[in-house]
C-alpha cells in the first residue's frame, strides 16, 4: 500500500527480527496463500491485467487483514516452488512482502537493507531484460511510490544516530550503499530514459504514438511495465527533489506531464494526489501562489466529489490525510495571496470550516500569526530528508529534523517579509487616491519606509512564472504619480465565455436525455 | 581573445548537457565548480547547473567549497526578481548559512526583497570584497531596482530614482540621457521640486493596459463543443 507518511519510531534493535519470528513461522504457507500465488502467477503469465488487478488490490488486502494482521507474509522461499521458482515473480512477491511489512510492522535495519537489494534486482531486470508482462497501473505506481517512501523512511531512520546499537552501526557501515541517494535518483532517472517516455509523450501530442489513450497499456503484444514505470518515475523524481528542497528541478522533472489534462497520472488516485500535492507545494515554495491555489482547488474539488468511491480501498486513509494537508496548504497560499475568486464555492466552504478562523489570524501578521503559519506548514509539508551519509564520530546525534527546520525557517522568513503588506492593503482598500505623506502619517512610518513597503508590495505580488514572465497576482493594485498613490481595484470579471460553454454542454445533455426517453 | 571564446562556449555546452543527461553523478562536481567560475568571469548564468552543484554538495558535504557557494549566491542575487536566491538557500545547510559572508548576503537579499535600496547600497559598500568579486553585479541590481520602480511609478522624482540605483549628480544626468535616448524615458520638470522621470508605460504602472485575461477562453475549450455545434 502506498506511503504511510506518519512514519513511526522503530526501536530497531537486532532482536526485532527474532521477536517477529516468534509466533510466526515464515515457512508455513496456508492454503489460501498457496492458491493466491498460484493464480497470480498464472494471470501474470497470461497477461490477464484485470484479474491481476483484482488479486493485487482486493485478494492481497483481504488475506492480509485475515491472516497477516501483524505478521509478515510467508517467506518467498516457502512459496517459490509453487510458482516454478520464477525469478521475476519472486521479486514481485518480495516487493509486496516488504510493502506489507512497512505498512503493518516496523522494519529492522536488516530488512530495510534487504528491501533495497530486492528493488535493485527487480529494477535491474526491468531495465536490462526484455520483460513480457502487463501489470496494472495501480501496482506499478505503488512500486515507485513505495520505493521513494522507503528511501525517505531510511533517511529519517539513519539520521537518528543517538540510540543506535553497535550492531546497527556496524551494519550501516558495512552496507553503506543501501538506499544511497545517488542510487535512488539514478534508478528513477534510468526508468525515465530507458523507457523513452518523454519522447513517447511528445510524439503522442503530434498523433504519432498511443500511450495516454490506452492508459499506458500495450495492446500490440508488448509490455507496459518499463513505459509506465518510466512515466511514474517522473512523479517519483518530483517527490524526491521536494524532499531535498530543490523545487525548481522537481518541477522540471514533471514538465513532460501536462497536468492541465487527464493522463496516466490520473488513472491511479494515489498518483494523481501525489503529483498535485508536490506540484502545489513546490509552487508555494517558489512563491507562485496563484498556480498553487489553482491546482489545489482543482484536486480538492475532485476529491470531494469522488472520495466516496474509494471508501473500501486501502488508499482511503492516505487520501483523507493528503486532503487535509492540501487544505492547510491552500489556507497558507490564500493568506499570503488573497485571491478568493480562484477557489470553487464547495472548496471555499470546506476551507472556511476547517481554517476560517486561523486564516483570519494569519492575516494579522502578529506573533500569533507566525505560530499558525508554523503549525500549518509543519503539518502539511513533506518529510524533508538529509541525504548525506551520517557521521559515525562521537558524540552521536540525531539530525533527522535538520532538513525540516531549514525549510520551515526559510518559509517563515518569507512570511515575515510580507508582514507589512497586510497593513498597506487595508488602507489601499479605503482610498482611491492618497498622497505618500498622508498615508505615511496614517501608517505611522516615515515616507522612505512607506516607499519601501510599497516596493515590497509590488515585488511580492508580481511573481516570475516558469517562462520568466512577470504576472501580477495582486487583488488590489496601485501606481504612483510623483507623490500621489492611485489605487486600482481589479473588478471581478464575469466569466461569460466559461458560463456559455457550460450551458451549451448542459443543454446538449438535456436534449440527449430526452431523445433517450423517446426511444424507449 | 577570438580563439578563447568559442572554446568557452564549447565547455558550457558540455556542462549543460551533463546537467540535463547525467545530473546525479558525483564525478561532474569539478566541472560544475569550474562552470560557476566561468559564469562569473563571462557574465553568464545558469540556475540549473548551480542547483545541480548545490545538490551534490548536499549529498557530499565534505566536498563543499564555501567560496563557490558564495559566488553562486551572488549570481542568484543578480537574477532578481526571480526567486533564485531562496531556491539556492533551500539547499544550503543551516550551519553554513550562519557563516559571516552568507549572513551578509542574506541581509543584502533581504534589503532587495523589501525595497530598502538605500540600506542595500550602504551594506554593499561595506562588503566590497564579496560583491566586487563578481563583475556585472552593480548593473544587475540597478536593473532590478528599475524593474521595481517601473512596476510602481508612472512618474518618479529624481531623488527616489537616485537612491534606488545609487547614481547621483553628473553620472545620473548621463544615465538619464542614455535611458531617454534608448529606453523611452521622458524627463520632465516637476513643480518646483526638481526633475520628474516618466517611465515607460506597461500594464503594471498603467492598469488600463492590463489585458483582461480572465475573460478569454482558450481554443481547446471551444473545440470541446464542436461536436455539439456541428
Amino acid at each position: 500500500m502506498a506511503a504511510n507518511y506518519d512514519y513511526e519510531e522503530a526501536p530497531g534493535t537486532y532482536d526485532d527480527a527474532n521477536r517477529q519470528d516468534l509466533g510466526y513461522d515464515p515457512n508455513f504457507v496456508p492454503d489460501s496463500v498457496k492458491s493466491f500465488v498460484v493464480h497470480l502467477y498464472r494471470h501474470i503469465r497470461e497477461k490477464n491485467v484485470y484479474e491481476i488487478h483484482q488479486m493485487y488490490e482486493i485478494s492481497f488486502q483481504t488475506l492480509s487483514d485475515r491472516l497477516f494482521k501483524d505478521t509478515p507474509w510467508p517467506s518467498v522461499d516457502a512459496v517459490a516452488h509453487y510458482v516454478d521458482n520464477d525469478q521475476v515473480f519472486c521479486l514481485l512477491y518480495r516487493e509486496m512482502w516488504f510493502r506489507h511489512l512497512y505498512a503493518r510492522l516496523s522494519p529492522t535495519l536488516k530488512q530495510r537493507i534487504d528491501s533495497w537489494d530486492n528493488y535493485c534486482c527487480l529494477f535491474q531486470v526491468v531495465l536490462h531484460r526484455v520483460v513480457n508482462m502487463q501489470l496494472p497501473n495501480q501496482w506499478l505506481w505503488d512500486m515507485v511510490d513505495e520505493f521513494v517512501y522507503q528511501f525517505q523512511s531510511f533517511c529519517q531512520y539513519r539520521a537518528k544516530m543517538k540510540n543506535k546499537t553497535e550492531q546497527e552501526i556496524a551494519l550501516l557501515r558495512q552496507f553503506d550503499q543501501a538506499w544511497n541517494v545517488y542510487g535512488v535518483l539514478n534508478y528513477l532517472q534510468a526508468f525515465v530514459e530507458k523507457s523513452n517516455i518523454i519522447q513517447i509523450l511528445e510524439q503522442e501530442k503530434e498523433g504519432g504514438e498511443q500511450f495516454t489513450a490506452t492508459d499506458g497499456y500495450d495492446y500490440s503484444g508488448g509490455s507496459n511495465v518499463l513505459k509506465v514505470l518510466g512515466y511514474f518515475s517522473m512523479v517519483g523524481l518530483l517527490r524526491v527533489h521536494c524532499l531535498l528542497g530543490d523545487y525548481q528541478t522537481g518541477l522540471k522533472c514533471l514538465l513532460p506531464i501536462d497536468i492541465s489534462q487527464q493522463g496516466v497520472y490520473t488513472s491511479v488516485i494515489g498518483s494523481h494526489i501525489a503529483t498535485i500535492y508536490h506540484y502545489g507545494f513546490a509552487n508555494l515554495m517558489m512563491r507562485r501562489y496563484v498556480e498553487a491555489i489553482r491546482e489545489f482547488n482543482k484536486i480538492l474539488l475532485y476529491i470531494y466529489k469522488t472520495k466516496q468511491y474509494h471508501q473500501k480501498s486501502p488508499q482511503y486513509e492516505q487520501i483523507l490525510k493528503k486532503n487535509e494537508q492540501m487544505y492547510a496548504l491552500l489556507a497558507i497560499c490564500l493568506s499570503l495571496c488573497p485571491q478568493a475568486k480562484l477557489v470553487d464555492e464547495t472548496v471555499n466552504s470546506q476551507l472556511r470550516e476547517k481554517y476560517g478562523e486561523k486564516m483570519a489570524r494569519m492575516q494579522r501578521y502578529d506573533d500569533e500569526a507566525f505560530a499558525i503559519y508554523d503549525e500549518l506548514f509543519s503539518y502539511a509539508c513533506p518529510k524533508f530528508i538529509t541525504p548525506s551519509a551520517p557521521s559515525f564520530e562521537e558524540p552521536l546525534v540525531n539530525y533527522n529534523q535538520d532538513a525540516y527546520r531549514l525549510q520551515l525557517k526559510l518559509f517563515l522568513y518569507e512570511v515575515k517579509q510580507q508582514q507589512l503588506l497586510s497593513g498597506v492593503r487595508t488602507f489601499l482598500k479605503v482610498y482611491s487616491t492618497i498622497s505618500l505623506g498622508k498615508l505615511a502619517n496614517y501608517m505611522e512610518v516615515d515616507e522612505s519606509t512607506l516607499r519601501s513597503i510599497l516596493f515590497t508590495y509590488k515585488h511580492k505580488t508580481h511573481a516570475v512564472d516558469s517562462d520568466g514572465k512577470i504576472i501580477s497576482n495582486a487583488d488590489l493594485d496601485f501606481y504612483i504619480d510623483d507623490d500621489m498613490i492611485h489605487v486600482v481595484e481589479s473588478k471581478p470579471v464575469k466569466r461569460y465565455g466559461d458560463y456559455f460553454l457550460r450551458q451549451i454542454v448542459k443543454l446538449e445533455g438535456v436534449i440527449t436525455d430526452m431523445d433517450r426517453v423517446k426511444l424507449e | 581573445m577570438g580563439r578563447e571564446t568559442p572554446k568557452q562556449q564549447q565547455v558550457s555546452y558540455t556542462v549543460e548537457q551533463l546537467v540535463a543527461v547525467n545530473p546525479y553523478n558525483p564525478d561532474i562536481l569539478p566541472d560544475l565548480e569550474n562552470y560557476v567560475n566561468e559564469q562569473v568571469s563571462s557574465q553568464t548564468y545558469s540556475l540549473d547547473a548551480n542547483l545541480c552543484l548545490l545538490r551534490l554538495y548536499q549529498f557530499e558535504p565534505e566536498r563543499m567549497s564555501t567560496q563557490i557557494v558564495a559566488r553562486i549566491l551572488v549570481k542568484a542575487l543578480m537574477a532578481m526578481p526571480a526567486p533564485d536566491f531562496s531556491l539556492c538557500l533551500f539547499l544550503i545547510p543551516e550551519r553554513v548559512q550562519m557563516e559571516e559572508q552568507f549572513k551578509t548576503l542574506i541581509v543584502l537579499s533581504h534589503y532587495l526583497e523589501t525595497g530598502r535600496f538605500r540600506q542595500f547600497w550602504d551594506e554593499a559598500a561595506k562588503s566590497r570584497h564579496i560583491v566586487e568579486a563578481v563583475p556585472g553585479f552593480e548593473q544587475a541590481i540597478q536593473t532590478y531596482a528599475i524593474h521595481v520602480l517601473s512596476l510602481t511609478y508612472q512618474k518618479i522624482p529624481r531623488p527616489v530614482l537616485a537612491e534606488a540605483i545609487n547614481i547621483e549628480g553628473l553620472s545620473l544626468d548621463k544615465f538619464l540621457e542614455h535611458q531617454a535616448a534608448n529606453s523611452g524615458w521622458i524627463l520632465e520638470k516637476g513643480h518646483g521640486r526638481g526633475q520628474l522621470i516618466v517611465l515607460p508605460r506597461n500594464e503594471f504602472n498603467h492598469p488600463e493596459l492590463k489585458k483582461s485575461a480572465a475573460d478569454t477562453v482558450p481554443l481547446e475549450h471551444i473545440t470541446r463543443i464542436f461536436p455539439i455545434l456541428g
